[in-house]
């Protein structure tokens, strides 16, 4: 049985019966979604327009709600369901979650990234909660013979003011015949009672008893384990192997070498691939074929530059690859070189080039920035069952559905006869958008015709990486003879990538404004990390004020307070990307908790930075004092707007990791390479924070509006960085332009 | 190949693997105890870290010759419906976020809690300095392991 209810092309409800009886409500996830129009913009297929997920309540009165989207760590499987929970009217503790499949027509786009996921879903969940208990309401008036304006809800309850009364379970499949409603009213914010209200992590209990949620856990009988012998360096690539005595090594199945994709496959932007041959080499455990591979060898070449096809923005392109071993000094060597030359421009208001020729004062600084490996926790891996006529992969990642196209092409198969089940991640932080190793492992089981897990070791995961670019800038600002900033200029470049966001402030605040870009490119493969392109512009750009500030002899948070005023009041040129009355609310929430304008306590220096990313406004005030003649990092006061915080308790949490993260990155992270080889391999040469090393605290503080929510995973991620060098000037004397801080530290 | 008998959460495991199988692996791959997790492979994460008569050690640098009749713990050993003190604080904490390091670091607060019950901050950081989390909940399994030392 099943209704549908079409309210516009884009957006409908549907109801059908569950087996067995009981409601399941499907609906459109994007009818109300402010980022469609970012989706377009990203060329997504068009069939991800019409979206949709799952509630379902049995007659004997479980309410599952499905989660579409892969959970890593943001805390998805509780934030989402907490949003249809709320409407649909039911007892939090009744409510079971599970992962959906893969289904991107009744499950939505289901990606994990851009912090995206709670203000994508807010409307569409919140509508799809409340249409379901408006049908319950109604189910419950025919069985009654009573008006439905009559009956309300309590907790998963309908009441009559007879008396009468019944669980949702009971009227569930009623539910199911009764015509979506065309419309359905939404709670006002005050009146939530599961939303704004801190749930724990529906998979916390899990995750303490080690039951198996992730894609390294994940095992089905008579499965092989594979690993990759990837090239050496970025540049080079597989010449011939000799695998004779690892094929005579215990338990192993077979060695060989692949091609990732065929040749002249078209490359979306997700299919970014590190080298397209490789050696696999399966075997029965994963330590029988970790010593198998050892015993490889295995000759390499040049790969000479390459020609590839690219399917993105913008349509399909031609690009080569340079063919270059690179080194990190000549990177930065190159760096320098392009920053000199003219440069792609992107914004440009008023008359720069006068106002600078005209200062009284001009301040020019650059900042470097180097590689970053993603190195989430559990390293990637991937299970792939492929037969003749279909496919099953299971494995964390973020994206399902861009990797389905992928998969599709490279096995040959039509995609309705590939599933992909999507499990826990051990961390994403953008690493797991790029399906090279789900196509590796796909490859691999064809080739075998048997169910095959892939694993990386960490030194797979580190040194081939699909990395946070290099980055640099050069930030310009003039200042008239009475201190006034007259002019802001910004141009940066980067391997492969530039960092530039051109309407972002100050843009928009300055009368005379610049902003350039130029890149660079490179065979290292790079992408998502973590507020991609934001992570660095926030350390530079904030330190630059910071500096500014200071040449103009005003207060870090004044100065940027004023710079917002003038945003707000008299904006200069157009496409501004921020509010400026949410960007100054942070600063002034941070001016308030952190204490700011009393004096700093002795030995205690304090920096500041705050920035705008994917719709929301984060800033912090960093305490730095010298332990051990080191700067350590004691105190971390944050302040958020996000909009509605739907789990509090989660979201602090979720802020407080970006800080130790950012903390952590800004201080030690780096990804160097030698003759296009990465230089780290494994946590002993790359350091990642540590607990000795985390603040003491971390104090955080939301703005409370009732906004509809903005994102959190990335936001307080790239202010860190800028903040932590701020605090490291008052507390060193010293500025510092180039990431690590920690080498810059011991150079000096 | 050789035949060992490991005493693995109370219970007699039998196995036939290589000398140089790391314990991570043994649990892993051949008893199918997955809680144990690879992180590095080299001792420097914590992820694989598992009790050999109560003491925390690294599992992926533990060959299954060197073990003998020392007893092994592993997270899915301290409870399996979360009732441990350890994970009952984790719970009441809210720590994990994607979680992948968190038996980890559980079986190292163990460990600490039973050679000192009542730590310092500073005995806490110096302990569980070997593990790392990337999520950065650091401050969260402090809390976690001071609430659990008080019960």
């Amino acid at each position: 049985m099943e209704n549908t209810n079409t309210q516009n092309r884009r957006s409908f409800l549907k109801s059908s019966m569950l087996a067995g009886g009981g409601l399941m409500l499907s609906f459109s996830w994007l009818a109300n979604a402010q980022a469609a129009d970012k989706m377009a913009a990203m060329n997504l297929p068009d069939q991800w327009n019409e979206l949709n997920g799952y509630i379902k309540i049995t007659p004997d009165n479980v309410i599952k709600i499905i989660c579409p989207n892969p959970e890593f760590g943001q805390n998805v499987m509780t934030s989402l369901p907490m949003m249809v929970a709320e409407e649909l009217d039911v007892d939090w503790k009744n409510v079971v979650v599970e992962m959906g499949p893969h289904d991107n027509v009744k499950l939505g786009m289901q990606f994990t990234g851009g912090s995206n996921s709670v203000r994508m879903y807010w409307k569409p969940l919140r509508n799809a909660g409340a249409s379901a208990r408006q049908m319950l309401i109604e189910a419950a008036a025919q069985t009654w013979g009573v008006p439905a304006s009559e009956i309300t809800t309590q907790t998963g309850v309908l009441l009559h003011s007879s008396g009468k009364s019944a669980k949702y379970g009971e009227m569930a499949s009623k539910a199911a015949t009764i015509p979506v409603p065309k419309e359905v009213k939404l709670k006002t914010p005050k009146d939530f009672s599961i939303v704004s209200h801190s749930k724990k992590n529906t998979e916390g209990v899990k995750v303490v008893t080690g039951k198996p949620l992730f894609g390294i856990d994940y095992k089905v009988d008579g499965m092989l384990i594979a690993m990759i012998q990837h090239p050496p360096a970025f540049g080079m690539k597989l010449k011939s192997f000799d695998a004779s005595q690892a094929l005579k090594m215990p338990g192993i199945k077979d060695i060989f070498s692949f091609k990732l994709y065929y040749d002249g496959f078209e490359q979306g932007g997700f299919d970014t691939r590190t080298s397209n041959e490789m050696i696999a080499i399966v075997g029965k455990s994963t330590w029988e074929v970790m010593n198998a591979r050892k015993k490889i060898k295995a000759q390499w070449e040049p790969t000479g530059d390459i020609k590839e096809t690219m399917m993105g923005r913008g349509g399909k392109r031609e690009v080569t690859i340079p063919g270059r071993l690179e080194t990190t000094s000549d990177q930065l060597a190159l760096m320098a070189e392009y920053g000199k030359k003219p440069a792609q421009q992107l914004r440009k208001d008023g008359d720069p080039e006068t106002a600078f020729i005209n200062a009284a004062l001009v301040i020019e600084r650059t900042y470097n920035a180097p590689f970053l490996a993603h190195n989430t926790m559990e390293p990637m891996n991937f299970f792939a069952h492929v037969s003749e006529d279909k496919a099953l992969v299971a494995g964390p990642l973020q994206a399902p559905g861009w990797m389905e196209p992928t998969l599709s092409k490279i096995l040959n198969l039509p995609a309705d006869k590939i599933e992909i089940q999507m499990t826990r991640m051990g961390g994403g932080f953008g690493r797991r958008a790029y399906g090279q190793y789900v196509y590796e492992a796909a490859r691999i089981s064809q080739r075998l015709k048997a169910p095959v897990k892939l694993i990386y070791t960490r030194e797979d995961d580190m040194t081939y990486g699909i990395y946070r670019p290099m980055y640099t800038a050069t930030y310009r600002a003039a200042l008239d003879a009475n201190k006034n900033l007259i002019a802001f200029h910004v141009k940066g470049g980067g391997i492969p990538e530039n960092p530039i966001h051109a309407n972002r402030f100050p843009a928009g605040a300055v009368d005379n404004y610049l902003a350039e870009a130029w890149e660079i490119p490179s065979n290292i493969t790079i992408g998502a990390f973590r507020a991609p392109r934001s992570n660095f512009n926030a350390a530079a750009e904030q330190s630059f004020l910071d500096e500014v500030a200071e040449a103009m002899g005003k207060d870090p948070i004044a100065f940027r307070l004023d710079l917002l005023k003038r945003a707000k009041e008299n904006p200069v040129g157009k496409n501004n990307e921020y509010d400026a009355d949410r960007y100054a609310g942070v600063l002034e929430l941070l001016r308030e908790k952190s204490g700011w304008d009393k004096p700093e306590n002795k030995g205690k220096k304090r920096g500041v930075a705050a920035y705008f990313c994917h719709a929301s406004y984060a800033g912090h005030v960093v305490d730095i004092v010298m332990r051990d003649g080191q700067p350590y990092v004691e105190k971390v006061t944050s302040a958020i707007d996000c909009g509605i915080v739907v789990n509090p308790d989660a979201a602090k949490n979720m802020v407080q990791g970006a800080v130790v993260d950012g903390i952590g990155n800004a201080f030690y992270g780096a990804l160097t390479h030698k003759n296009g080889a990465a230089e780290q391999s494994n946590f002993h040469n790359y350091r990642i924070i540590r607990h000795n090393e985390a603040p003491k605290e971390i104090d955080v503080h939301f703005v409370q509006n009732d906004i509809d929510p903005t994102g959190l995973g990335e936001p307080p991620f790239p202010p860190v960085f800028g903040a932590v060098a701020n605090a490291l000037y008052k507390s060193t004397g010293k500025r510092f332009y180039n990431q690590p801080f920690s080498s810059e530290m011991s150079k000096s | 190949m050789a035949k060992y008998s490991l005493k693995i959460n109370g219970k007699t495991q039998q196995i036939d693997v290589d000398p140089s199988t790391p314990i991570l692996w043994v649990l892993r791959d051949h008893l199918n105890m997955t809680g144990t997790k690879f992180g590095c492979g080299m001792a420097m994460c914590g992820a694989c870290t598992v009790h050999l008569d109560g003491t925390a050690v690294r599992s992926c640098s533990l060959p299954v010759s060197a073990v003998g009749k020392q007893a092994i713990t592993t997270i899915e050993g301290l409870s399996a419906d979360g009732t441990h003190p350890v994970q009952k604080a984790w719970i009441e904490h809210d720590v994990a976020q994607c979680g992948y390091c968190q038996s980890g670091q559980i079986m190292s607060a163990t460990a600490l809690l039973k050679t000192n019950p009542n730590p310092t901050d500073e005995d806490i950081d110096n302990y569980m300095s070997g593990n790392i989390c990337r999520c950065g909940t650091y401050l969260r399994i402090k809390e976690a392991i001071k609430a659990a030392a008080q019960k």
